[in-house]
């Protein structure tokens, strides 16, 4: 159960080697150990992320879980769930991908569209019908403010997030009188292994950083947060600049 | 209760079954369940038996402060609707009434026979089953010890669908025991019959002293003059520190005869006075009560208080439950709500006791509804909150840092022997529950003999793995 002050049992980590969904787990488990299934491909990674969670105390079990198989998924929660209830579930894979690959290579496209949107999608839908059964329960989805306004840089990675954005924000409501409180992170620039390489944007932030986001907004239950916040009043204004001079921008 | 989604469903108890959000009185962790509301024992029967995975739990006037009377994804029986007071019985004093009888409506029917409620909390809207569950006290726990002292026999609607009539000890004295302060986890209790006490008037002769801090206040309670007084708690500063930690309005009364009555009252000296003056709308902001607020309303509290009085003539509300003057009160503290923390320590552990005081008044974490009082003996529940020992209640505002803070002063309250109050509780584990209850396991032996499936489950059962 989730206590008074916000503070969880269990949480199910939906790819299980995020460095983000890793950093929100440990945020939660800093004074008080919670019960872990990480979900994600069978790897080395997978296996270290277990081991670091033990550390700290916390009882950990791994489900094999492909992003890209969605009718498993289905099965994949049934196997999260078999330890009783999960408190807060995070929706933490994706891919980045090469935008210039991605817009010119169909194949390339299709799986990040699949792997950050339809699978988004259909765990999404298993989550809900898993946490409207239990009565109560937070599902946490990791957006971006690539989702929010493309950009020419990297618009069909932001395209997928615009898609899961859309979708969890109608599930937010969908669940609402079902106990369950859906939460969207939209964080911006955040220093992973994903985005290794590539240029820092303004505002640039950590996986811890937005793990304490996350973990206000769960306690809070609050249903759209930015990582860092004033990314909020940053994003209002990109939105509405007209776009011969968005696509001048640096951004 | 309260709830975005209502969805009728088909029924066969003739209430309407509703899915609803559920919160307990702190307004924290809201879950959905279906609730439904029997009128008869019958009702009640039939629901268990048609119980889904997720169990079923009775309701009352959900005055507990944290997640006891909700159940996710469950069954909830609000019980508030099988409220029939059967009898009074004015040459012995036994009121045979139903679980969802409220202590005011008892109380109300039990004075023009010049009867008393034995044991009254700081709200008499709490239900008889309510009451036994969580076993509750009052002021006058050093005197009388808490209700389920006072419960003569009650009727338990088991998993099984059985009704079984159970007395202290009697052949079932074990559940009997076991239910009191079971918080309803060993069956739903429907109806009781509870020992009432004689009075000459509904009305208080009180004693008030104002103390310098909490050594002069703790003085107070063990020079052997509290034993003098039926009733006896007092309010505390828990902003001040220094030479003034701890200072406190001590008020120690009795019911009082009818000859202690200024002429005005003697005419109707069991006339009931506690109207409610207004309800608190729903409009408070977070962090309306915050350290500033509840310092100055702290210091106000303090200076209104007389240095020393003797013999003042006071009603129910006045020496008692002034918050039942105020509908929903706890909707000053704003949708993130707050949090209670009542704690036992046991007599001998008063430096552990004066820690506590300290590191409340030296954290930023403000409260102003302080309480403090000396408890006498406990009973035969095995979950039965009080003991020997010294309780304090204070209700924080949910705030960052909260949950950190209250482990801290677990681990002083535990290291004392002491133990946390299931009734207030809202935010400790398992692990640190236990440990202040030391006979838990015989409360689950007997639990697991009456109900193997795990039929009677709440939110609480599953955070503090009680089941």
């Amino acid at each position: 159960m989730i206590d008074a002050l916000g503070n969880p049992q269990s949480i199910l980590l939906l790819g299980g080697t995020s460095e983000i969904g890793l950093a929100v787990v440990e945020a939660f488990s800093t004074d008080r150990p919670v019960r872990v299934v990480l979900a994600g491909r069978p790897s080395e990674r997978l296996d270290a992320a277990k081991a670091r969670l033990e550390e700290r105390g916390c009882a950990v079990e791994t489900v094999e879980f492909d992003a890209t198989a969605p009718d498993t998924h289905g099965d994949v929660l049934r196997k999260a769930w078999a330890g009783g209830d999960i408190d807060i579930a995070v929706v933490a894979f994706g891919l980045l991908g090469d935008n210039e690959k991605a817009w010119t290579d169909s194949a390339t496209a299709v799986e990040l569209a699949q792997v950050n949107y339809t699978a988004a999608v259909s765990v999404g839908v298993e989550l809900g019908e898993r946490m409207k059964e239990q009565g109560y329960g937070s599902i946490v989805a990791l957006s971006s403010v690539a989702g929010e306004r493309a950009r020419r840089s990297n618009f069909v990675y932001g395209s997928t997030k615009a898609g899961l954005d859309a979708f969890y924000t109608g599930l937010t409501e969908a669940l609402r009188p079902h106990g369950v409180v859906v939460t969207i992170v939209r964080p911006g620039f955040v220093h992973t292994k994903m985005t290794e390489g590539h240029k820092p944007a303004p505002l640039s932030t950590t996986p811890e950083a937005v793990a304490q986001v996350v973990v206000d907004a769960v306690r809070n239950r609050k249903e759209l947060v930015w990582a860092p916040a004033p990314l909020r009043l940053v994003m209002t204004v990109l939105r509405h600049i007209p776009r011969p001079v968005f696509r001048r921008l640096p951004i | 209760m309260e709830g975005p989604g209502h969805f009728p469903a088909a029924s066969s108890l003739g209430d309407v079954p509703e899915t609803t959000s559920l919160r307990g009185w702190g307004r924290t962790a809201p879950t959905v369940a279906t609730v439904r509301r029997p009128r008869t024992v019958e009702d009640v029967a039939r629901a268990i038996a048609g119980v889904g995975p997720r169990g079923v739990i009775a309701r009352g006037l959900g005055r507990s402060y944290g997640d006891p009377a909700q159940n996710a994804g469950g069954l909830v029986l609000d019980m508030t609707e099988l409220a029939a007071v059967h009898s009074i019985d004015p040459d012995t004093g036994l009121a045979d009434v139903d679980a969802g009888v409220s202590l005011d409506t008892l109380m109300r029917a039990a004075l023009p026979h010049g009867l008393w409620v034995p044991v009254l909390p700081g709200t008499r809207q709490v239900t008889i089953g309510g009451a036994i569950g969580a076993d509750v006290h009052g002021k006058n726990h050093h005197t009388k010890g808490s209700f389920g002292n006072h419960v003569r026999s009650m009727l338990l609607v088991t998993a099984d669908g059985a009704v079984r009539e159970l007395t202290p000890d009697g052949p079932e004295s074990e559940l009997f025991w076991a239910t009191v302060g079971g918080m309803g986890l060993t069956g739903v209790v429907v109806r009781a019959t509870v020992q009432l006490h004689r009075t000459e008037s509904a009305y208080f002769v009180v004693d008030t002293d104002r103390t310098a801090d909490l050594d002069e206040l703790m003085g107070l309670l063990t020079d052997g003059s509290d034993d003098t007084y039926g009733y006896s708690a007092a309010w505390f500063d828990t902003t001040t520190t220094g030479a003034a930690l701890g200072r406190a309005v001590l008020t120690r009364g009795s019911l009082a005869t009818v000859d202690q009555l200024p002429a005005k009252h003697r005419g109707e000296p069991l006339k009931f006075d506690a109207p409610q003056l207004l309800t608190v709308p729903d409009v408070f902001p977070n962090g309306l009560a915050n350290r500033y607020t509840l310092r100055a309303f702290s210091e106000l509290w303090y200076r209104k208080a007389p240095k020393r009085q003797r013999g003042a003539v006071q009603n129910i509300s006045t020496f008692y439950q002034v918050l039942d003057l105020f509908g929903d009160w706890n909707r000053l503290y704003g949708s993130r709500g707050f949090l209670q923390y009542q704690f036992v320590v046991p007599f001998g552990e008063e430096p552990t006791f004066r820690r506590v005081v300290e590191r409340i008044a030296h954290s930023p974490h403000a409260s102003g509804l302080n309480v403090l009082k000396r408890f006498g003996e406990g009973n035969a529940a095995p979950l039965s909150f009080p003991m020997p020992g010294w309780t304090i209640t204070v209700d924080f505002p949910v705030v960052r840092g909260l949950d950190r803070f209250c482990a801290e002063l677990d681990e002083l309250v535990l290291g004392a022997g002491g133990r946390l109050y299931l009734a207030k509780e809202s935010r400790t584990d398992a692990e640190t529950f236990r440990r202040g209850y030391p006979r838990f396991d015989e409360w689950r032996k007997i639990r697991d003999a009456v109900d193997p499936n795990r039929v009677f489950t709440s939110d609480m059962s599953r955070r503090l793995e009680l089941a």
